[in-house]
């Protein structure tokens, strides 16, 4: 490893620790100064102020914002997220993380169907320009990629459950098979997987029709050419290669996209995922609950971001070390 | 050149006059970028005009006329509450301009090109700093920060709101919306002025060595000066397009938002609540039209705004093709 990848790589690692401590004291200080008082809302209307007072006290609501955050943070860093007053008496750990494995189930073959069908099919576009094929398949692509998760699902939940019938309109399966929850394998996952892999597979395609013109337009593909190598040796050995390192960087849009997708398609859908139970638990005050799903995604996306960055230094040796690369 | 979300390809500067009307004249000889302005205009003005073209009020409810089909009197049928849904979509595009226009000012143009000339000219200290929020801005999942942001922060704006009203006597403060509306596109200003600034840093960072900014810089012109005269108009083009670009994102967050609750709030009509009306299942399996006219309305915009930006890089790139 060159002496300043590794720099690069410790300088990115200590800004992780203080991204994380400005959005987690962020989202903190907003649950804590919101003008609906949390503890009203899980003492319910009938608790006298004195109950009300007796838990402020209890939890040390009274005390100053910075010493809460400070006795919060410890708290999480020995893996206790606090208690659900949604759920009441549960763990936020036990609420947040099994409704997180659903949302991960389907994300996971959202992100690989993306990559594997946008790829090809942006190459395919990109070798097939000038012909009547390239307008229709960047209008399409373009078309896929404006039309925003929010309305793409009701038109497929028309489509396919209203007009076809052969899907379920919502909701997640949670019936077994043998003792195994069948969840992402159940007919229940094909409308969510649809509606986050065709705007996915627009922009992938789209990016990479671009970067493989680009690359097809230097002097190396067109030295291949002229010496006489098959096409496909060119299209996969030379141009694809060169045209596929960029696209490492887009996995962190991609990632970022389909955090927010997820929100809009379990909403959309009754999908008891992380989502969801994000909008739920602002919708209903929950805070230490919301907390724990800020945390927990912010910590996910930065070092998703990271690992991308640091392939990124990796793969292609031209990227300046100092330069910011994000 | 890396990749970073809102930067088009690399954009020649065309800074004088006459080249600027030759772009627009290469723009309006291709009929895609001519239809897609079409639609935005149409769509922007009838915003802009609702309370004289809008034929029914945003909140006229007519009982006898509930869910009504397309009719002369109702052109795209009705609502529940027998409210017109053309009417509601030009309310609702009023709305989309309001919002958009406010945060591209504030976040695109005043955040973003404030911090990124200053990143990129001043460089040192300044830059990273500056650089150094924008990575942290663009590192962690929006849409979670935004939720808590609007969902803590509109009760308290309202209230505000409230009292300025008892300070100054104007009674319509909270009723013509405007804390919601302020509240949407400051959530998404904040949130949006990463991108630019990358954009116009790393532009910036290419023009400070050109010989004329060495030029001015030698006959004694002032740092504002040299930003202002000699920078900005070398960065319009790449502006033209990131803007192009954001507006139709910005257009898709607000409907989202308000899809979510924690947007511009009913009575006040926007997209998003009529998409949260249509996306209720019996109204998808019964009433299609309620979903698919906001549909047709978001996304014919949206689409323009992505293919306007398109052919804006394509005219000002000669490099491809």
């Amino acid at each position: 490893m060159p002496a300043g990848l590794a720099t690069y790589i410790i300088r990115r690692l200590l800004l992780l620790p203080v991204i994380l401590l400005i959005v987690s004291f962020a989202t903190f200080a907003l649950g804590r100064f919101a003008p609906v008082d949390y503890v009203e809302i899980q003492a319910g209307p009938r608790a006298s102020d004195e109950t009300i007072e007796r838990i402020r006290e209890e939890r040390g609501l009274n005390d100053p914002v910075p010493v809460q955050y400070v006795r919060y943070m410890g708290n999480v860093l020995t893996g206790d997220l606090g208690v659900s007053t949604r759920y009441q008496g549960f763990p936020v750990a036990d609420v947040i993380f099994p409704r997180m494995w659903i949302s991960l189930q389907y994300n996971a073959v959202v992100l690989v169907l993306t990559f594997a069908i946008g790829l090809p099919v942006g190459t395919w576009a990109a070798l097939r320009r000038g012909t009547w094929q390239d307008p229709l398949s960047i209008g399409v692509f373009l078309l896929f990629a404006s039309v925003p998760v929010l309305i793409s699902v009701p038109l497929l939940q028309w489509l396919f459950a209203v007009k076809l019938g052969v899907l379920p309109s919502g909701g997640w399966s949670e019936a077994e098979y043998l003792g195994v929850e069948l969840g992402i394998f159940s007919k229940h996952a094909v409308l969510p997987i649809v509606a986050l892999t065709l705007p996915g597979v627009a922009g992938i395609a789209r990016y990479m029709r671009g970067q493989v013109l680009e690359v097809m337009d230097q002097d190396f593909v067109r030295t291949a050419n002229a010496k006489g190598l098959k096409a496909g040796v060119v299209v996969t050995r030379h141009v694809a290669r060169n045209a596929l390192l960029p696209i490492v960087t887009i996995l962190g849009f991609e990632l970022a996209a389909l955090i927010g997708g997820s929100i809009f398609i379990e909403t959309l859908l009754g999908i008891p995922g992380i989502g969801l139970l994000a909008f739920e638990s602002i919708g209903s005050r929950d805070y230490d609950t919301f907390m724990a799903i800020v945390l927990v995604g912010s910590t996910i996306f930065v070092l998703t971001m990271l690992l991308i960055d640091i392939a990124y230094g990796f793969i292609d040796p031209r990227i300046r070390v100092e330069g910011s690369i994000s | 050149m890396s990749y970073d979300g809102a930067s088009p390809v690399a954009i020649e500067a065309a800074p004088q006059q006459s080249q600027r009307y030759r772009v627009l004249r290469r723009l309006m000889r291709r009929p895609v970028a001519v239809v897609a302005i079409m639609i935005i205009v149409v769509i922007y003005s009838a915003g802009l005009l609702a309370p004289w073209v809008a034929p029914h009020g945003f909140n006229e409810a007519d009982f006898q006329n509930r869910f009504a089909e397309p009719s002369l009197e109702h052109p795209l049928g009705t609502d529940r509450l027998g409210r017109d849904l053309l009417s509601r979509s030009i309310w609702s595009a009023q709305t989309t301009v309001i919002v958009t226009v406010a945060a591209v000012l504030t976040g695109g143009l005043f955040l973003g090109v404030t911090a990124g000339l200053a990143a990129g000219y001043a460089g040192g200290r300044t830059d990273s700093i500056i650089m150094r929020a924008a990575d942290t801005f663009a590192s962690v999942p929006t849409i979670l920060l935004l939720l808590i942001i609007t969902a803590t922060l509109l009760p308290r704006i309202q209230n505000g709101a409230r009292d300025l009203e008892d300070l100054t006597g104007f009674d319509w403060i909270v009723s013509s919306g405007a804390p919601s509306y302020f509240l949407v596109f400051g959530a998404l200003a904040i949130f949006g002025w990463t991108g630019i600034a990358r954009v116009v840093r790393s532009q910036v960072l290419a023009l400070r060595q050109e010989p004329y900014v060495i030029a001015a810089r030698a006959a004694g012109a002032g740092t504002p000066r040299i930003l202002f005269l000699h920078l900005l108009p070398n960065l319009t083009n790449l502006l033209l397009v990131s803007f192009t670009l954001s507006f139709g994102a910005l257009a898709t967050a607000e409907v989202g938002l308000t899809f979510l609750g924690i947007g511009v709030q009913p009575p006040h009509p926007s997209f998003g609540l009529m998409v949260s009306d249509g996306a209720i299942l019996s109204n998808v399996r019964e009433h299609t039209t309620l979903i698919l006219v906001p549909a047709g309305f978001i996304v014919a915009l949206v689409m323009s705004f992505n293919l306007l930006g398109d052919q804006l890089t394509d005219v000002l790139s000669p490099r491809r093709r």
